[in-house]
């Protein structure tokens, strides 16, 4: 078998080092009042975007499965406000769904 | 309470918010694991990529590549490339840790991943040391042993049970999210619109797949500051 270990290490830090860098040199000092509405819209923006890639990247016949999944899991925390709850509700109407 | 107290609560508390990352985490983990034996990548190297890079979509991607012959420089570019959200997340993150000290982020920003940075910046909790290794942990845990478990057990979960827990930590996000949108019609706007953003981009393929998360992120973030009024950003 071939040694990824190189590979692996190159991977390791092109993820690392930008996890990093900004905790370090951005905890130092106060920063711009928009630079910081920018960095607060930013969990908004990335879970928008990861939930339609969530969407678009499902294999065809699991796409209209994983939208009714996770409107489940809408439809839940927008009345019970449960996260743990809302998630389990989308595994089991999903698992029920992949039944027929 | 004492200050011995407030770790050990922090710790039960990081803990139970990662329990929905270690579930939809451990038979993902697992796919990548038997994948990665059926890429013919040896077992101490499938678990090394998830105790070193720990990032889910990458090590997929690397997979991939591997078995269509691409370069390890190649897919190294490639994992920077997808990995570049991360560095936004961070800055993101940033905002909120002022106040721990710098050794603790050096192991706290290897955890940083959409899953853990999402649970983390949503739902105002308090971001203290052990509450974040704990987090962390757990889900950092969950990866790598999902992924061992999978190279050696091969596919013991029934595939109706792993679609069914990885489409859990697409519900993570959504169930992390509708609240806020519940409070907030600058964060309704917010993520929609960057949904939009990413349908759009992918689709049309207007930059290379790799790129399509943080130009999103990068796009919308920016939106948001041009056209929400600084007043409404109470969020």
């Amino acid at each position: 078998m071939k040694n990824y270990l190189p590979l692996i290490l190159g991977m390791m830090a092109v993820t690392y080092i930008p996890r990093l860098i900004p905790l370090l040199i951005m905890t130092e000092r106060p920063i711009n009042p928009l630079l910081k509405r920018f960095l607060l819209y930013i969990p908004y923006t990335a879970l928008g975007a990861l939930i339609m890639r969530g969407i678009t990247e499902a294999p065809p016949n699991m796409r209209l499965i994983t939208l009714v999944g996770i409107s489940a899991a809408a439809l839940c925390s927008w009345f019970k406000g449960e996260l743990v709850l809302s998630v389990l509700v989308a595994i089991v109407t999903t698992f029920l769904m992949l039944q027929f | 309470m004492t200050k011995d107290h407030y770790i050990s609560k922090d710790l039960r508390s990081g803990i139970i918010s990662g329990l929905p990352i270690v579930f939809g985490y451990f038979p993902v983990a697992m796919a990548f694991g038997l994948l990665a034996k059926n890429t013919q990548v040896s077992l101490r190297d499938s678990s090394l990529f998830s105790l070193f890079v720990f990032a889910g979509a990458s090590q997929f991607m690397a997979l991939d590549l591997i078995q269509a012959g691409i370069t390890a420089g190649n897919i190294i570019l490639a994992t920077f490339l997808l990995n570049l959200r991360h560095l936004m997340m961070s800055a993101s993150l940033s905002v909120r840790l002022k106040e721990i000290k710098k050794y603790w982020l050096v192991f706290i920003a290897f955890g940083v991943t959409d899953e853990t940075f999402s649970v983390t910046s949503l739902g105002n909790r308090n971001l203290s040391v052990p509450f974040l290794l704990a987090l962390h942990g757990v889900s950092y845990a969950s990866w790598v042993l999902g992924t061992i478990a999978g190279y050696l057990l091969g596919a013991i979960l029934p595939v109706t049970v792993q679609s069914s827990l990885g489409i859990g930590l697409y519900a993570l996000f959504v169930a992390l999210l509708v609240p806020e949108i519940k409070k907030s019609i600058p964060v309704l706007f917010l993520s929609l619109f960057s949904g939009i953003v990413y349908a759009v981009i992918s689709y049309f393929r207007l930059v290379p797949a790799s790129w399509s998360l943080v130009i999103t992120i990068i796009v919308a973030s920016l939106a948001g500051v041009l056209l929400i009024k600084e007043e409404a950003t109470e969020i």
